[in-house]
């Protein structure tokens, strides 16, 4: 099956996370994540709070350094480089030039509050990808459009509803041309009448082909858009499977627990 | 009489009219009005009357060459310490909020150093370092030197002044930047991160313009501090404002009115640097509040439509600068 210890990941794989270890400290948040994301998948992943969700993401794009196991990203180890059958830690150049490939969604937005909505989506290929301002302005406006936000592009991100900031922030990932999006609980922060809005868009993005993966508590797009569910348990994945299936018959007990508190 | 919510509805267009209450008198105001109104006239009048102030004089030194230039001098030192400062601060905070303990210990070291002595003795040090080192040069380490003089010839008095001060400024400014930079969210951090860009981008594009809105006011009030902490260069012989009047009293023994030349000239200098900071701080604060506060000139315009309704029509909210 998955390939053990050395060499890159199975063929075919966006995302691949072999017995993923992650502590801090002396807490062991992820013990031993094992999963696969097939390109233009779209999985899910629901799971109690502490439940080691975001710090897995969060490892995909190098915001936590792994401690034990494998990751692959798109057939490329994460986090290390193998030359030999010693890991060596990856320069700051190569780890940035590996973030800009994945688009990243935050619970909290995290919108620069300092530009414009326009501002905002350009900044990341004009800074990281040296694009021309002009060029970068005009796809900017085209994926504001995308949105639905093109009139609110002069406008600073305090000015916009929440709804409206995480669409802004789904744009500015979609800017950097992501081959992978991460996702981690985007619509958890919202007035539950914008919700609506953000998955919208999020299955807009589903439907084009896009690589996600999903934190989320929405168990209604999770059955719609989700090609494949997974329940998160103390750092663990409990079960996974397709969401109608896991959502409706989990073989587990802790998974059937949880959805019985949360649906 | 009373209508239901749902009766409510039904009736949208019959608004109520405007209300007109009676204001509020204030006469706990009117009695302090008075008050301060009676004592400035006290001062304006002693200020006309007492010939001791000696307005003549003070007219005639005003503009005097030897002014001007001690002026010229002080204005000089204040922007090239606190450039020095700001550069420095910012390079200090930066190191200090390094992960590697070598480099944050040096960064706090010197904050240690710099601000646990004297600004005086620091100035006097600077100015006396050819008895340390006679002479400085520039090379490899324990090597060769490429250039190298007297350090009497590199180290003038202007320098000492610029070097002290400058030096000294650093490890207040790496304060002042620190808590800048600490006050800027962490998911600022992680977005930018997310994005692709480096450490160094992420400082400049992202947290240190945030950081700015917090930095900006303390380093206002530090720059009009450093205009008149200048004067202490007068120990070092650099003939800035303040010394520049008191060579001149010590020749006339005109010293009061000399002294209020120099007083009315660093409040002219602290005045505009207040403009200036006030428009600084508007230009950082774009995002950050719903609106931006309004300009001197538009409080003014407003405050002047508050007592005049009619002319209240014109006033429009500024667009932040872009
Ligand atoms: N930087 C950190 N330092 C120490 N502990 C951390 C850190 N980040 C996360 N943790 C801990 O790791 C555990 C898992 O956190 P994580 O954020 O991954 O959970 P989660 O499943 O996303 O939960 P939630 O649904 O609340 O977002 C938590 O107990 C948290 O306190
Ligand atoms: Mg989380």
């Amino acid at each position: 099956m998955s390939v053990s210890g050395a060499g890159s990941g199975s063929p075919g794989l966006m995302v691949e996370a072999d017995n993923l270890h992650k502590r801090f400290g002396r807490l062991e948040v992820l013990r031993g994540v094992t999963l696969q994301v097939r390109p233009s998948e779209v999985l899910c992943v629901i799971g109690p709070s502490g439940s080691g969700k975001s710090t897995f993401l969060r490892c995909i794009n190098h915001l936590e350094k792994i401690d034990a196991g494998r990751l692959w990203v798109d057939g490329v180890l994460v986090g290390y480089a193998q030359r030999g059958d010693r890991l060596h830690e990856l320069p700051e150049r190569e780890v940035c030039r590996r973030r800009a490939e994945i688009g990243m969604v935050f619970q909290r937005f995290n919108l620069f509050p300092h530009m414009t909505a326009l501002e905002n989506v350009m900044e990341g290929p004009v800074v990281v990808k040296r694009e021309a301002k002009a060029t970068a302005r005009d796809r900017a406006r085209d994926l504001l459009a995308q949105v639905g936000l093109v009139d609110k592009a002069d406008v600073y991100p305090n000015q916009l509803s929440g709804g409206q900031q995480q669409r802004v922030a789904i744009a500015r990932a979609l800017a950097m041309e992501p081959k992978l999006m991460l996702f981690d609980e985007p619509t958890s922060a919202l007035d539950p009448e914008l919700v609506g809005e953000v998955l919208d868009v999020m299955r807009r993005l589903a439907e084009q082909g896009m690589t996600m993966i999903v934190v989320t508590h929405e168990m209604g797009f999770a059955r719609e858009v989700g090609d494949s569910l997974v329940f998160m348990d103390g750092g663990v994945v409990v079960e996974a499977g397709p969401p109608r299936q896991v959502l409706s018959d989990p073989r587990q007990e802790r998974t059937r627990s949880f959805l019985s508190k949360v649906l | 009489m009373a209508r239901t919510a749902v009766g409510a509805g039904a009736q949208v267009g019959e608004r109520p009219p405007d209300i007109r209450a009676v204001p509020l008198r204030h006469p706990g105001r009117w009695v302090v009005a008075v008050i301060v109104l009676v004592l400035a006239a006290m001062l304006g009048h002693s200020l006309v009357t007492n010939t001791r102030f000696h307005w003549a004089i003070i007219g005639q030194y005003f503009t005097s060459t030897r002014v001007l230039s001690g002026l010229a001098v002080t204005i000089e030192l204040t922007v090239i310490a606190m450039a020095i400062g700001i550069v420095l601060g910012v390079l200090l905070a930066v190191m200090r909020l390094s992960p590697n303990p070598l480099v944050s210990g040096a960064s706090w070291l010197y904050i240690w150093f710099f601000r646990g002595t004297p600004l005086l003795v620091q100035l006097l040090f600077w100015y006396n370092l050819s008895a340390l080192y006679p002479r400085l040069g520039l090379g490899v380490p324990f090597g060769p030197q490429f250039v190298a003089g007297s350090a009497n010839a590199f180290i003038t008095p202007f320098v000492a002044a610029i070097l002290g001060l400058g030096l000294n400024e650093g490890a207040y400014m790496a304060e002042i930047v620190r808590a800048g930079i600490l006050s800027v969210d962490q998911g600022q951090t992680e977005a930018a991160q997310a994005l692709g860009m480096t450490r160094l981008q992420t400082m400049r594009r992202i947290v240190l313009p945030q950081a700015m809105r917090v930095i900006v006011p303390p380093t206002g009030n530090e720059t009009i501090s450093m205009l008149k902490t200048t004067s202490l260069v007068s120990v070092i012989a650099v003939t800035d404002l303040l010394y520049a009047v008191e060579l001149i009293y010590a020749a006339n023994y005109r010293t009061i009115p000399l002294l209020i030349v120099a007083s009315i000239w660093y409040l002219i200098v602290t005045s505009i640097l207040t403009i200036g900071q006030y428009y600084v701080e508007r230009y950082f604060a774009r995002g950050a509040a719903k609106q931006l506060p309004l300009t001197p000139w538009q409080r003014l315009r407003r405050n002047l439509a508050i007592t005049r309704p009619a002319l209240a029509g014109g006033l429009e909210v500024p667009r932040p600068p872009r």
